[in-house]
């Protein structure tokens, strides 16, 4: 357990020592205060239309707040698809670049503990992405009382959801010695578990139910909503533990190749 | 401490060490000594347990390291051939990583950090950033880190590659001082660091060893031959052919010449003295003898003849 906090403590240094975390940092919390402005003024301009129909047509409730939060949440998971890969390219990469894995690799750590450090690091940086959005979120608390639950469960399910992001960033990295490679393929990894909704928008029946299922983002839809259910849970998790899986293994490989 | 049996390792599309065994007693400091592409590296990464063998075992201590990789992974410091440093982190707060993983104990860490870099001599840049000390210290940071926690065994990747005189010369004594106390194991494709380092050699050349010896013996070994520098004074070319036919001679080549003189290299049967007989020939034919010694063959002619006759029986078939 020690030596997993060493390897974590040792890889959010190199973060704040190296200018990654700065930039990504700053375009997250840039670009999710444009957002949030921007569907606060749409959202704001809905319920003005609504307010205007309420009086021909009698009032009807509008969950302004919530729709904010909604709508703020899963444009966000959006942005995260793009930042991710930039948390996650340098861990393993760097140190097969660099000959620390030799360090890594022959210092009295199971190979398991080397890949939960290493997930868990990019795990805490992401974690402070996510709290950093509640610097525009907290306004919402500010000049409405939103409903609590469908917030948790969102943040809940974005929780999952960059989790299992990140351990297929995790994954990558272990495959190349170049940063560079590793931000692009993961990207494009993740690019394609994004655009199977897409597909699955144009397809039919069964295939249809297959694509959607596959895609990461419509699991993530009831959790904006405030449903928390199994399968979906589910799902990120399995993706989660094949991704670690798969990392594990090749760095396995990687001590058979040398 | 050390035992290597049978030692193979396949790439994927070459054999980089094949049945290689060896032992490694306590207290030792064996070198390993090969040109480039010998195995040294590959055999000392299977050592540590950084890759796995294709066939045969290693023990350490009495562990073997595919089944208990993490017994034997304790008993071992390891510099690697790329010191593996993290460049953004200051010295200290890369042996405190170090230290964390290897399991010193929360209460020694401070104290454990201080003494390798006393023991290294570092300790003057313990607060600058590893990635802007030069390449000796970056080397000194290297062993340190193998040191921490005081394991029994030492495995070192060419320990002094790169390092000015000077610095190779405090590294081998601080090696020397190591022994006893630990167990090294150290590589090299520098004669003389083997020479002035280490109570045992292993010559490996294309992953296969060809001696072991004390660096002693292996300067007798000399392959069935002995040399003899000598200088004349008379007709090249005839003292060549005469000094041929000298029995127990086996071959003579001319070294230099200047005006009627020449420095030859003569060849003789191993542990027969052919001096006398040498003296006599020239002697006899009324030339000049200017100079006659013996020529105590280096380690590095040996290590070159060893090569170089593989090489040439390779040839041959
Ligand atoms: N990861 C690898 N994949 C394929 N071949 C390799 C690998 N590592 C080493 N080799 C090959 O195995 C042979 C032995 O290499 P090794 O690095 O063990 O030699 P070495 O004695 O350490 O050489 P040097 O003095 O250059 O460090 C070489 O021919 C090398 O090209
Ligand atoms: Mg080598």
């Amino acid at each position: 357990m020690r030596n997993i906090l060493a390897i974590i403590e040792r890889e959010m240094r190199a973060y704040f020592s190296s200018p990654i975390a700065y930039v990504v940092l700053t375009i997250f919390v840039f670009l999710s205060g444009v957002f949030f402005r921007t569907i606060l003024a749409q959202v704001m301009q809905m319920g003005l239309i609504s307010q205007m129909q309420a009086q021909q047509f009698g009032p009807r409730p509008m969950d302004m707040p919530g729709m904010i939060s909604r709508g703020f949440l899963s444009t966000m998971s959006v942005i995260l698809l793009f930042m991710i890969p930039m948390i996650t390219m340098g861990l393993f990469s760097e140190e097969k670049k660099r000959g620390t894995i030799e360090l890594l690799l022959t210092a009295p750590l199971t190979d398991l503990q080397v890949v939960i450090g290493k997930f868990f690091a990019a795990g805490t940086f992401f974690l402070i992405l996510l709290v950093s959005t509640w610097v525009p979120m907290s306004v919402l608390y500010f000049y409405g009382s939103p409903a609590s639950g469908p917030i948790l469960t969102a943040y809940l399910g974005l929780l999952l959801y960059g989790l299992s992001i990140i351990a297929i960033g995790v994954f990558i990295s272990t495959l190349t010695e170049n940063q560079i490679i590793s931000a692009v393929l993961s990207f494009g990894v993740i690019m394609l578990l994004w655009l199977v909704d897409v597909m699955a928008s144009q397809a039919e029946s069964t295939s249809k139910e297959v694509l959607t299922y596959l895609s990461i983002l419509s699991h993530l839809d009831d959790f904006t909503k405030g449903v928390l259910a199994t399968s979906h849970i589910v799902f990120y998790l399995s993706l989660m533990l094949v991704a670690l899986f798969l990392t594990y293994r090749s760095i396995d490989s990687l001590r058979w190749r040398g | 401490m050390i035992s290597v049996e049978n030692l193979t390792k396949r790439y994927a599309a070459k054999t980089a060490i094949e049945n290689v065994s060896f032992k490694v007693n306590s207290g030792e400091i064996l070198g390993f000594l090969g040109p480039n592409g010998a195995g040294k590296t590959t055999t000392m990464r299977i050592i540590v347990g950084y890759m796995p063998a294709s066939e045969g075992s290693v023990r350490v201590d009495g562990f073997e390291v595919f089944d208990n990789p993490l017994d034997v992974r304790r008993r071992i410091g390891y510099l690697p051939e790329n010191p593996p440093l993290y460049l953004e982190m200051t010295v200290t707060g890369y042996l405190r990583f170090v230290a964390k993983i290897k399991g010193v104990p929360k209460e020694r860490l401070d104290s454990e950090v201080t003494r390798v870099m006393e023991r290294v001599s570092v300790s003057d840049v313990k607060e600058r950033i590893i990635g802007k000390l030069s390449k000796g210290y970056k080397q000194r940071v290297g062993l340190a880190q193998a040191l921490i926690n005081d394991p029994p065994v030492l495995i070192l990747d060419e320990p002094t590659i790169g390092l000015d005189p000077k610095q190779i010369h405090e590294v081998r004594e601080l090696i020397k001082e190591l022994a006893g106390k630990h167990t090294v194991v150290l590589s090299t494709h520098i004669l003389p660091e083997v020479e002035q380092t280490c109570h045992r050699v292993i010559i490996i050349d294309r992953g296969k060893i060809i001696a072991v010896d004390t660096p002693q013996n292996l300067r007798f070994q000399l392959q069935g031959v002995e040399r003899v520098h000598m200088e004349v004074d008379g007709p090249v070319a005839d003292v060549i052919s005469k000094l041929k036919a000298t029995p127990g001679v086996m071959d003579v080549h001319k070294l230099t010449e200047s005006d009627g003189r020449c420095r030859l290299q003569i060849e003789g049967q191993l542990r027969k003295d052919i001096r006398s007989e040498l003296a006599r020939t020239v002697v006899q034919s009324g030339w000049g003898l200017l100079e006659l010694q013996s020529a105590t063959m280096s380690l590095e002619d040996i290590f070159l003849k060893l090569t170089t006759a593989e090489e040439e029986g390779k040839v041959g078939t």
